[in-house]
């Protein structure tokens, strides 16, 4: 009963946030979004009070079910290792666990060093961007983006070809940017996980997780846990044999609670009811059962969902591009350009900010409808959303990753906040624009400047016959990018967004 | 913008409901392909209706076939895809065309990216020459070609394609159009005696016709009107055989009010018809735009002759004018054809009330604030690479449709918004829709219309704006 509301909770959780990664339209970030924001390090680092506090109680009371139910990336070990339970001969695959020993200096050492990161995260970002790799929720989002994103779109293209036929407006084309560098990551990412979760069920989650660490130590002392009841024990081993946290160390009847998940497997599984879910502590052992052989164990059906062969059949596709008319002058794709100061989105407030904060979940980028925030390749940054025109602008109407963003790196904003919000401010290449140098009409960025900041003027005051040159009022542009992305120059504009170190309020 | 009710689409669309991420429902929504108006389940009853060129007795049929929109290889007009011209397909309409007693095929070597002669030629040469008359046209419109020798070269070089050794119809084509960003500050008569005068090119045509490689000379027009006057003044002098103008219900009584520099069907037919010279008929249909109507329009229609198509009234209004030779259409589909051969086999003609009844639709017609563009394709390629016409095909249709709205206000704005910047995208690649148009001004004196593009392509671009800064 317990370990069917465990999976039940479970699935809805997963699929709630893999679907934050998946759902372009917005939707889904309106039912599900809290469940990025209670993650537990974005609640850290995004000094979340109630959420941090929700989870450290939810733990004191019922253990790690933080674990079990609201860890994407436990869920998928889960994932793995059911998938794995079906495979292969019977005997290799049923009871197939072990005690082992737990690896307290491991865990330890590696939750000090991460602390020790985001901390100095603060003053030199490689620090937050090491300490991402390792962090659970940012490496399921990263898989999400850069795995299940592309199928997913892929899907929805095919159904829009098909409304598009039938004259349907209920779906639309999105176009999918995918990062090279981030979808090597997330396929080692995943490879690893998947084969640590394969051979040793939650071994990530027991030796390398730093929330799998500190919550360990914390459900140490939570009122329910499962206990085993020395009177009714009849020493089958059985409840070890399936503990996918090797945490029940049978034959001394002692199950290591810093590590044990409360997936509730044990308990299905003793055929006795020795074990159960409580607030009472262990009897001290009267007497001691000899532990039996393992035999006979009886083939209990497994408790399967099917979603996880999906999970492994991943194959990165992408809906071919419609290709260019004949009678239609080629176009040029846009470069970026070499910026001094990054870009960073709105509601960022500062790259140090945003750098110390960000660990790099990609979920800011898949809410991007312009084609704006594509992840960093730069190794300070690696990884983290950076601002881009090549494809689109910075629209004025949307401050999607500003609300979507679960560690603060990118605070929430309004649409009215963001029109004064300078986050870089024009540039114009008087010998690129050719306005200025062939005296060609022109004039597009001053006409789509969503902050008119743009103006022409004659290049020399003294004759207004001369040639026109774009001129920035910076104290009015916003950085949007909308100059940069609608200028005709190609492939590098004649002008472009210099980004700001700290975001100004105009 | 006035607001029109469209109420079909909107049903639908509100019966399915928006989610992105819910099921494929859209398996429920009806087929919906290209324009079900022009389609006509009519038979070909009787015999196609002919007139005679009075300087040659030729007997011309009163449908002619535009050889601008011909159908490509993706089944589309070659002038919207990047593929080859569908050759198959080409000699199955001309075959079919001919069969029915259409006899006068009309290109220019600048059609189809320069390849309808080509195609025309192939399709034609598989027929006896006598069995149809050729027009063509010397299309010097560029600079480069204003000299004798390009010019000339131009002109033996149609010979070629069309596989022929003389020319039934000659054109001068498109006098009165000019550029007037010109550099050289070259007016609509400049660019017209640089381009036929100046280089004797007129002279070396009026030597053709002597020799009899042309049969017939004369001109098409678009644009400023003076040189239109010009040329017929010298009709004494130089005989012409016939003359291209655009005709059609609207342009009728209404080119001025489309557009201040247009000039009315009804003066040029008028002034045709004084001196004697027939009329060859261009954009009886506006490019389609007149077979795509509002829903309101196209019931009133239905309501007069049921079984007719729409674009069929179009075509009487044409072919009901005596001096009319023929009625030029670029048919792409073998069901336009179809449906035009049944117009004019034979042609039964437009009685008074019926012209009354035109000028009605013609009023309501322009109430709706489509940009009056024929998707002719003379402004492309764009410099920098703007579909043009798409992006006013699409507008239009949003207009027809009722899916351009005032405001928020409007009951009907989120799915008008939808339908506008989602059909936006798809017709329109992002990099080729409006708000990259740079107002250079190249296309506006290619325009036949005297559409000024970079305006209406920044209106449309605005629109498109307030919606995505308004969900």
């Amino acid at each position: 009963m317990l370990k069917i509301l465990r999976v039940t909770f479970a699935i809805i959780s997963i699929v709630a946030i893999t679907l934050l990664f998946l759902d372009f339209t917005g939707v889904a970030q309106g039912w599900f979004g809290w469940l990025a924001r209670v993650q537990f390090i974005p609640a850290l680092l995004s000094l979340n009070v109630i959420a941090i506090l929700s989870l450290i109680i939810v733990t004191l009371l019922f253990g790690r079910v933080y674990c079990s139910v609201i860890c994407p990336l436990g869920v998928l070990q889960d994932v793995v290792n059911n998938v794995r339970g079906w495979i292969g001969k019977k005997k290799k695959r049923q009871n197939r666990f072990k005690y082992s020993k737990p690896q307290t200096w491991l865990r330890l050492a590696v939750m000090t060093l991460f602390i020790a990161m985001i901390i100095m995260g603060v003053a030199n970002v490689v620090m937050t961007s090491l300490a991402s790799f390792i962090e659970p929720y940012s490496v399921y989002g990263r898989i999400a983006s850069s795995l299940y994103s592309p199928l997913y779109d892929t899907g929805n293209n095919l159904l829009a070809d098909y409304a598009e036929s039938q004259g349907s407006y209920d779906y639309y084309h999105v176009e999918t940017y995918t990062s090279m560098p981030v979808m090597i990551v997330a396929v080692v990412s995943l490879l690893v996980v998947s084969v640590m979760a394969w051979l040793g069920g939650r071994v990530y989650c027991n030796t390398i997780c730093p929330v799998g660490t500190i919550l360990g130590y914390l459900s140490r002392y939570s009122l329910l846990k499962p206990v085993i009841d020395t009177t009714k024990c009849n020493g089958c081993r059985k409840c070890e044999r399936n503990c996918k946290a090797t945490c029940i160390d049978a034959k001394n009847h002692n199950i290591d609670y810093t590590r044990c998940v409360v997936c509730m497997n044990c308990i299905g599984k003793c055929s006795t009811g020795a074990i159960s879910y409580t607030y009472r502590r262990p009897k001290s052992s009267v007497k001691v059962v000899k532990v039996a052989v393992d035999k006979d164990l009886n083939e209990d059906r497994r408790n399967f969902f099917t979603i996880g062969a999906m999970v492994t059949a991943i194959s990165v596709a992408k809906a071919t591009d419609k290709t260019i008319d004949g009678g239609l002058a080629p176009i040029v794709a846009k470069a970026e350009p070499q910026r001094a100061v990054r870009i960073v989105p709105p509601g960022a407030i500062s790259l140090s900010n945003f750098e110390s904060h960000c660990t790099a979940c990609q979920l800011c980028i898949t809410a991007c409808p312009n084609g704006v925030l594509r992840p960093s390749t730069a190794l300070s940054t690696f990884m983290q959303p950076v601002v881009g025109y090549e494809n689109g602008y910075c629209r004025p109407e949307c401050v999607k990753c500003s609300s979507v963003c679960p560690v603060g790196a990118i605070k929430p904003i309004s649409v009215a906040d963001k029109s004064a919000i300078q986050i870089g401010r024009a540039v114009v290449r008087l010998d690129a624009c050719i306005v200025s140098s062939e005296g060609k009409k022109c004039g597009n960025c001053v006409r789509n400047c969503p902050s008119k900041a743009i103006t022409m003027a004659p290049k020399n005051p003294n004759n207004i016959a001369s040639n026109m040159m774009p001129v920035v009022n910076e104290a009015k542009c916003i950085g949007c990018g909308a100059c940069e992305y609608l200028c005709p120059v190609r492939p590098l504009s004649a002008i472009y967004i210099e980004g700001n170190h700290v975001h100004k309020t105009i | 913008m006035s607001k029109i009710k469209y109420i079909n689409r909107r049903d639908f669309l509100k019966f399915l409901g928006a989610g992105a991420t819910a099921v494929a429902t859209s398996c429920i929504t009806p087929p919906k392909k290209n324009n079900p108006n022009a389609v006509s389940n009519r038979e070909i009853t009787g015999e196609m209706t002919y007139r005679t060129n009075p300087s040659t007795g030729d007997k011309v049929s009163l449908l002619g076939y535009g050889c601008m929109r011909l159908p490509t290889v993706s089944t589309d007009s070659v002038r919207e895809g990047a593929d080859e011209i569908n050759q198959e397909a080409v000699n199955r309409l001309v075959d079919y065309a001919i069969e029915h007693g259409v006899n006068l095929f009309d290109t220019s070597p600048a059609y189809c990216k320069g390849l309808s002669e080509r195609a025309m030629g192939i399709a034609l040469s598989r027929h006896p020459r006598e069995s149809y008359f050729l027009s063509t046209k010397l299309s010097n419109f560029s600079k480069i070609t204003w000299s004798r020798e390009n010019s000339l070269q131009m002109y033996h070089n149609s010979f070629k394609e069309l596989q022929t050794d003389y020319i039934d119809y000659m054109l001068l084509h498109g006098i009165g159009i000019y550029d007037a960003d010109d550099s050289d500050g070259l007016d609509a008569m400049a660019t017209y005696r640089a381009r036929y005068v100046d280089n004797g090119v007129l002279d070396f045509l009026l030597e053709e016709r002597n020799a009899g490689r042309i049969r017939n000379l004369g001109f098409s027009y678009h644009g400023d009107v003076k040189v239109f006057d010009y040329l017929l003044s010298l009709h004494d002098e130089i005989k012409w055989n016939f003359a291209l103008i655009q005709l059609n219900y609207v342009d009728w009584k209404h080119a001025k009010e489309v557009n201040e520099k247009n000039t009315n069907a009804e003066y040029l037919y008028g002034e045709l018809r004084k001196r004697g010279i027939p009329a060859m008929v261009m954009e009886p249909l506006l490019g389609g735009r007149l077979a795509a109507l509002n829903g309101g329009l196209v019931t009133k229609m239905k309501q007069r002759r049921p079984e007719d198509s729409v674009a069929s009234w179009a075509f009487r209004f044409a072919g009901t004018h005596e001096e009319v030779l023929t009625v030029l259409s670029g048919m792409t589909y073998m069901e336009h054809l179809h449906d035009n051969l049944v117009t004019y086999s034979p042609l039964q003609p437009l009685s008074d009330d019926e012209f009354a009844f035109l000028e009605d639709m013609a009023q309501l017609i322009l109430k709706f604030p489509t940009v009056p563009c024929t998707n002719c394709k003379y402004c492309m390629p764009c410099p920098y690479g703007i579909d043009i016409p798409s992006i006013f095909t699409h507008y239009n249709k949003c207009v027809n449709d009722g899916n351009v709205v005032n405001g928020k206000d409007d009951s009907e704005y989120a799915l008008a918004r939808r339908a506008f910047l989602i059909g936006y995208d798809r017709t329109v690649p992002k990099l080729r829709q409006a708000d990259h148009c740079i107002c250079c001004g190249a296309c506006i004196s290619h325009c036949p219309q005297q559409i000024d593009i970079p305006t209406e392509l920044r209106k449309i671009n605005d629109y498109a704006e307030s919606l995505k800064r308004n969900p």
